[in-house]
């Protein structure tokens, strides 16, 4: 049985109520006035509607009020902060994978495996070694853990700083390129030739000084248009995706507006690419 | 021609007549008294209505309002119903959503996204109605996802959005696609193009399947 919004919850505490109706969940609804009465959450139906109505009216508030606070730099802190905490989580997996092979001769990898050495179903022991082992793989989780609340966090925020943007490239995507810009306005700025291989820079530099092939693609890569087309026709799509990227970016920079043209373009530009030169 | 629920009249207007309901005007419409005007031009569900379409709705009936966006149509359903939940996705329109929830206590104004039920269920309980209007491509998914909402005898009340489905398609074929995913879930009992007050827009009455 899951618990309504209320549970648990002291009737005068207003912040704590609009905390639970944002970030709480269940599966299926109740009937939650009925049950808020049975806990004695409220006296009756009626006084439950009147709490519902302040503590939904506040966690909008709260919400929306976040959101219009939300600058590109903002994200661009949260979207390298999420790429440490995955970036850590994994690094300290493989220690954590590599101490608990040593130990309980189980090969496991990855944040998955010292998810099952936290919960103590892989290696039982109480000893002190068993003890730090497990104390550094309850580390690794909550790390990883905290990587997903951050990327929920930009998931939230991307759209309300870069609609266009982030309604193209996926709220994620778009925090990297703002990110790896150093914010909207620098990325807005740029060429879509710059966009199409930023975080590509390596490559690019390799290919500046003679000798490397040119980068097709950068961070947009990571993006279903790029990757899921087919190779031959990758350098194209790269270069569609970035073009339409750019102006998006600019639209977010300069005017705000959605457009949602933006994106009907895209993907018919995506689908003619796919299309030419039969199936290979 | 079909009843209106108690609580919606068909009202004059210095000349117009309209649908109307009673309460805080909202966005500008035309009042009368206590009376003002349910624009079928700007309210997909409020032109369903002024077609006729059977939809069910009833005085006092507990509602689920997807896409809500600014409070618009919600607006008028908080006017002659019950609890209502209006759940919307984007935090500019729900800052006008607010202040239509500030008027009304029976008014539940929800920041979250629909195709995420398991985010609001915690706090939606079971109701009457669900008034779906989210132009996102995916809508008979939505409609899927909150079939949970309802019990037997509740209805589902949808405006679909040809273009937010497939823009270069032709609206006939992708209404066609809606409903047959309908169907998995919801017995389709009406449907009607909403010109000429919507273009591309298809109404839809379906109560949902045991």
């Amino acid at each position: 049985m899951t618990d309504g919004w209320f549970a648990g919850l002291d009737p005068d505490d207003e912040a704590a109520a609009a905390e639970r109706i944002a970030s709480g969940r269940a599966e299926s609804p109740d009937d939650w006035p009925a049950r808020a009465v049975d806990a004695g959450f409220a006296e009756d139906t009626e006084s439950y509607y009147e709490r519902l109505h302040a503590a939904t009216t506040a966690a909008t508030e709260a919400a929306v009020t976040e959101r219009e606070r939300a600058d590109d730099q903002q994200l661009v802190h949260a979207v390298r902060a999420m790429a440490d905490c995955e970036r850590t989580a994994n690094e300290l997996a493989e220690r954590v994978a590599e101490w608990g092979g040593s130990r309980y001769g189980e090969a496991g990898s990855g944040v998955g495996y010292a998810r099952r050495i936290a919960e103590g179903d892989v290696g039982e022991g109480d000893e002190g070694g068993d003890r730090a082992l497990r104390s550094l793989a309850e580390r690794v989780v909550a790390v990883a853990e905290e990587a997903d609340e951050l990327r929920a966090y930009i998931e939230r925020t991307a759209p309300a700083v870069a609609p266009n943007l982030s309604a193209l490239a996926g709220p994620v995507l778009a925090a990297r390129l703002v990110s790896l810009a150093g914010g909207l306005e620098s990325l807005a700025k740029k060429p879509s030739g710059t966009l199409q291989v930023l975080g590509a820079e390596d490559a690019l530099f390799a290919h500046l000084r003679g000798g490397a092939p040119s980068p097709k693609h950068g961070i947009i890569f990571t993006h279903e248009y790029v990757s899921g087309t087919r190779r031959g026709e990758r350098g194209s799509a790269a270069r569609a995706l970035a073009g339409k990227l750019s102006i998006a970016a600019r639209i977010d920079h300069y005017s705000g507006d959605r457009r949602p043209d933006l994106e009907r373009d895209l993907d018919e530009r995506i689908e003619r690419i796919r299309s030419r030169g039969g199936d290979q | 021609m079909t009843a209106l629920p108690d609580g919606v009249a068909r009202h004059d207007f210095d000349g117009t007549t309209s649908i109307a309901t009673r309460g805080h005007p909202e966005y500008g419409e035309a009042t009368d008294g206590e009376w003002r005007r349910w624009d079928p031009n700007r309210s997909k569900l409020g032109a369903m209505l002024a077609l006729g379409m059977d939809t069910g709705l009833e005085n006092g009936q507990k509602t689920l309002y997807l896409g809500a966006a600014a409070g618009t149509t919600v607006s008028h359903v908080a006017d002659f119903g019950g609890p209502t939940y209006a759940v919307e996705f984007a935090p500019r329109p729900a800052r006008d959503l607010l202040d239509v929830a500030d008027h009304r206590e029976n008014l539940f104004p929800l920041l979250k996204d629909a195709r995420k039920p398991e985010t609001y269920a915690h706090v939606v309980e079971p109701v009457d109605v669900v008034v779906q209007d989210v132009a996102t491509r995916g809508q008979a998914r939505v409609a899927a996802l909150n079939r949970r909402f309802l019990d037997g005898d509740g209805r589902l009340l949808a405006a679909v959005k040809a273009r937010s489905e497939d823009v270069t398609a032709d609206p006939e074929a992708v209404f066609a696609d809606v409903v047959a995913e309908l169907e998995e879930h919801y017995e389709v009992l009406e449907t009607e193009p909403l010109d000429p007050y919507h273009d591309d827009h298809l109404g839809v009455v379906a109560r949902p399947l045991e």
